[in-house]
């Protein structure tokens, strides 16, 4: 595999002039006040997007954004300037409004060196070359076709194909240099259908840090669109659905949502240090069941939040979150790591360098259990049974959570029945894992569809978990 | 002043040179916009500064039109170089897009004559050091509020100003600068497993117009306190009061569903709704672009077209979609000028303030907060995460937490009992608090 760092120098340093001595020199002034840390973040990404809509390809754009953000740290404190022309005055500039943070005094001298993590977990591929513009465009007629052929009841049929190639060099104060080249791609099928004057929607879809060829293999984006109609039709005949408290099978994969906005963000290091969460000081006690272990991983291969390293030059990690129902850590960034006397988890991101970087999720799953999923919903005699998922929130410090089924059915005499309406699930997240009473042997990871919002940064992440019955959760229908 | 034409003068350079070159490379019709924007952020924290940011944002962004065939790009590159290249990458797209009769720029005789000053800008010469004294003195009124303040999120001020020029192949070209400022505090009460945190917030065009530091911690403190001993309720039918804060999402969902984009696409719970009945007689809604100091004011729509005041209900009845050029060609309509959004919407008021409601109300719930985003545009079937408090016979009784209200979007509507006086005033959708017919609440 090439060396991501020169390949982050070619496209970012290179054409601005930009020397290492020059990087040592902007470090060294930063420096020059009584600064903690520092790091300087560049970055060049190009995203490209097509649009298919009532069978024809409507819109296409091509976005590039670069620029540099430059962090000094003093203690708790955190000054932060970045420039969208990358060159030598812009980025010394930068540098003297973010080190105003801090008192002067201190004396820096930085000597950059590059440093590569053991393992990278996708290509450094640009993913908008992967396809000619006329094989897009070929692939959205063929989602438009394949929803069309599935059922007459379509009428509206909206696919998109989005492609972004980033680039980053993070230049941090202890003299380490890293880059990484992130392809993501992503794919989405919308179907509007109507039937007897009633109207539902569909939505399917996928991502990949991988090149477009990851939508043509085993047909994966002609099952996005089967996929989307498939659910709308469901919701075509879907009922109301109940309200109040019962017992919830959740389906694998998407459904690990619920890990996500339930315990996940609560999870964060940010959070725990400020002591604004519900699971604050919770390190080492029981949160879930026995058989619920939850981790954090930005190391799978090629997976939409992983993360080869994080917006700090941390390696991705594979972070026990619980652990057979024990709270086993915090995902954490390098400051909040810091402040805690621990070490980052490979968890810093952040949405650009026009933001600064926090703790955030990767790939967050729960490990699979011992059950027989249809013998989890066989045990249910009266609940619901949700597989598919729109978003969901949470409030860290209250622990309520919300999420909100797309797509879900009735289980009466432990038998799926009805499909019911979409509805919303609220919980209590310090609780939830505690009424987990069977879990599946069937992990499904989501198809690459996830995006965190936190502080206003959006950044890519995926979930996953295996079939799980959850004894009591509210469900927010109307009947 | 004067920095601020001179910038002005150069984006419409930049626009002015985008349009050339898209011409220059065969587009027979183009469009470009240009924004610049700095800022100042600064966040403080249990008394000490946590982080100080310094905002500069600029981008610029072309579409050229081949015929009926579009092209689009942006980037945030200002160097010469870039204008060339960005309009090279948007006639490359326009290669492959499909002819679209609907296409193109808005009406030529569409385009704004005259561009009213709307009053937007308003700098603040606040630096640093101010900055920070006034998100100490906002997050201290929060905490000294009462010792039941155990901890905080912090306070945050934000001052932003910005510039934003538009031009196409009409000739049409147009820009203005504006500013916003804004003062947000958030503080946690309770311990441990009974923690409750909620914030306040406010923002203004001017810094004259914001609330004071003082009132915005103390109401961020007040809000959080009345939260703390929250509890489910058991699930009931009963009727609700979104409170004006969350009344404005209401007001959010109806936009949505008459936009020109849900309506062709037939995704909308309001399809072919124009000049039906939708709400109750009493309700009108209002937009006015053109409000000063207004928080979405704009002379022109994304699209150069002239913006104007105009009922989008009147009596309970739809009156106007929200269209696009685009939208209303899908629709065989004419834009209605609201290319990018709506802009500055208001519904009138009753005679009630919010205690008066309460009492109409009688017994049953005020949302003060909703969570998820449980609203299908289609069918108009709603459920969502809420907070709030529990009344009987017109009192609040007790704060409510981990509970859903379901219902559907046009019964809601049609369901509408009252708008009270206590309007919020800070975003682009002004509302009192709205009572609403009973509704499905999920408890235990």
């Amino acid at each position: 595999m090439s060396n991501m760092i020169d390949i982050a120098r070619t496209a970012l340093l290179q054409p601005a002039n930009l020397q290492d001595h020059h990087l040592d020199q902007v470090m060294d002034q930063l420096l020059a006040a009584s600064i903690d840390a520092a790091d300087i973040y560049f970055q060049n990404s190009r995203l490209e997007s097509w649009v298919l809509e009532d069978g024809i390809i409507k819109e296409g754009a091509y976005n590039i954004e670069q620029g540099v953000g430059v962090r000094a740290i003093s203690g708790e404190k955190t000054g932060f300037a970045y420039t969208d022309e990358i060159e030598l005055p812009s980025l010394l500039e930068a540098g003297r409004t973010a080190r105003a943070i801090a008192r002067s005094g201190g004396r820096g001298s930085v000597r950059v060196r590059g440093v590569m993590p053991e393992r990278y977990y996708y290509e450094p591929i640009n993913p908008l070359a992967t396809l000619t513009e006329t094989e897009k465009v070929e692939l959205l007629h063929k989602l438009d076709a394949e929803a069309r052929r599935q059922d007459p009841r379509v009428t509206q049929v909206i696919a998109s194909l989005v492609a972004a190639h980033d680039v980053v060099l993070i230049v941090r104060s202890d003299g380490h240099l890293s880059g990484d080249v992130r392809p993501l791609v992503r794919c989405n099928v919308h179907v509007i259908v109507e039937h007897d004057g009633k109207r539902e929607q569909g939505f399917s879809g996928g991502g990949a840090r991988q090149g477009f060829q990851f939508f043509l293999d085993e047909e994966r984006a002609l099952g996005y669109a089967r996929e989307a109609v498939r659910q709308a039709l469901v919701n075509l005949d879907a009922v109301a659905a109940p309200a109040g408290t019962m017992p919830v099978v959740l389906g694998p994969g998407w459904p690990g949502i619920l890990l996500h906005e339930a315990i996940g963000h609560g999870l964060e290091g940010d959070f725990n240090r400020k002591g604004t969460s519900a699971f604050s000081g919770r390190i080492g006690q029981r949160v879930a069941t026995e058989q619920c272990t939850v981790v954090d991983d930005g190391t799978l291969p090629g997976r939409r939040g992983s993360l080869s390293i994080d917006d700090e030059g941390t390696p991705g990690q594979n972070t026990v979150l619980i652990e057979n129902g024990i709270l086993k850590g915090y995902m954490h960034d390098r400051l909040n790591a810091h402040l805690l006397g621990t070490a980052s988890t490979g968890n810093g991101r952040r949405e650009s360098y026009a933001h600064l970087p926090m703790p955030r999720m990767t790939n967050t799953y729960m490990l699979p259990g011992k059950e027989d999923p249809a013998e989890i919903i066989a045990s249910v005699e009266k609940g619901l049974y949700a597989v598919n998922f729109g978003g969901g929130q949470v409030d860290i410090t209250s622990g309520k959570f919300v999420f909100s089924a797309s797509e879900a059915y009735l289980i009466e005499n432990g038998k799926i029945t009805a499909p019911v309406k979409g509805a919303t699930l609220i919980g209590n997240g310090p609780d939830v894992l505690t009424r987990v009473s069977m879990v599946g042997k069937d992990l499904a990871l989501d198809t690459g569809v996830g995006t965190c919002g936190k502080e206003g940064q959006s950044v890519p992440v995926g979930v996953g978990q295996p079939t799980l019955k959850v004894d009591e959760l509210t469900v927010g229908g109307t009947n | 002043m004067k920095d601020i034409r001179d910038r002005q003068a150069q984006l419409q350079q930049m626009v002015e040179d985008m349009l050339r070159e898209a011409a220059d490379q065969g587009a027979s019709a183009a469009e470009a916009g240009v924004n610049f924007d700095v800022g100042l952020s600064v966040s403080v924290r249990l008394g000490e500064v946590e982080t100080i940011e310094h905002t500069r944002d600029q981008g610029m962004a072309v579409s050229v039109y081949f015929g009926h065939r579009k092209g689009s790009a942006s980037t945030s590159d200002f160097k010469p170089e870039a204008i060339r290249d960005t309009v090279r990458a948007a006639c490359n797209i326009a290669r492959f897009t499909t002819e679209d009769r609907c296409a193109g720029l808005a009406d030529a005789e569409r385009m704004a004559q005259t561009q009213p000053d709307l009053d937007l800008y308003h700098p603040w010469d606040i630096g640093v050091e101010q900055a920070i004294a006034q998100g100490k003195e906002c997050e201290a009124a929060a905490r000294d509020l009462d010792p039941r303040i155990t901890n905080s999120e912090g306070a945050t001020l934000t001052s932003h100003t910005g510039l934003q020029v538009y031009g196409n192949s009409h000739g049409f070209i147009g820009g203005y600068p504006s500013s916003s400022h804004s003062l947000s505090c958030s503080v946690i009460g309770g311990e441990g497993a009974s923690m409750q945190r909620d914030y306040w917030y406010t923002s203004a065009r001017s810094p004259a117009e914001l609330e004071s530091a003082q009132a915005v911690g103390r109401r961020a403190g007040e809000r959080t306190l009345a939260r703390l001993g929250a509890r489910q309720i058991k699930t009931c039918e009963a009727p609700v009061i979104f409170q004006a804060e969350m009344a404005v999402s209401l007001l959010r969902s109806l936009t949505g569903a008459i936009s020109g984009s849900s309506l062709y696409r037939r995704s909308s719970f309001l399809l072919d709704q124009l000049e039906q009945q939708i709400f109750p007689d009493f309700v009108h809604i209002h937009e006015n672009p053109l409000l000063p100091r207004g928080p979405a004011s704009a002379p022109f729509d994304s699209e150069g077209v002239a913006t104007a005041p105009k009922d989008l209900v009147r009596d309970g009845i739809l009156k106007s979609y929200l269209l696009s050029s685009y939208s209303a060609r899908k629709l065989n309509l004419e834009s209605t000028g609201n290319a990018g959004g709506v802009r500055n919407l208001s519904i009138d008021s009753g005679s009630m303030d919010l205690a008066e409601l309460l009492r109409q109300l009688g017994t049953g719930l005020l949302v003060t907060e909703l969570m998820g985003s449980g609203l299908n545009m289609v069918t108009g079937d709603y459920s969502r995460g809420a907070a709030g408090f529990w009344v009987e016979n017109g009192e609040i009784l007790y704060p409510v937490e981990e509970i859903t209200i379901a219902g559907n979007m046009k019964q809601m509507f049609a369901g509408l009992q009252a708008v009270a006086t206590d309007v919020d005033r800070r975003g682009n959708m002004r509302t009192g608090s709205w009572l609403l017919g009973p509704m499905m609440i999920a408890g235990s």
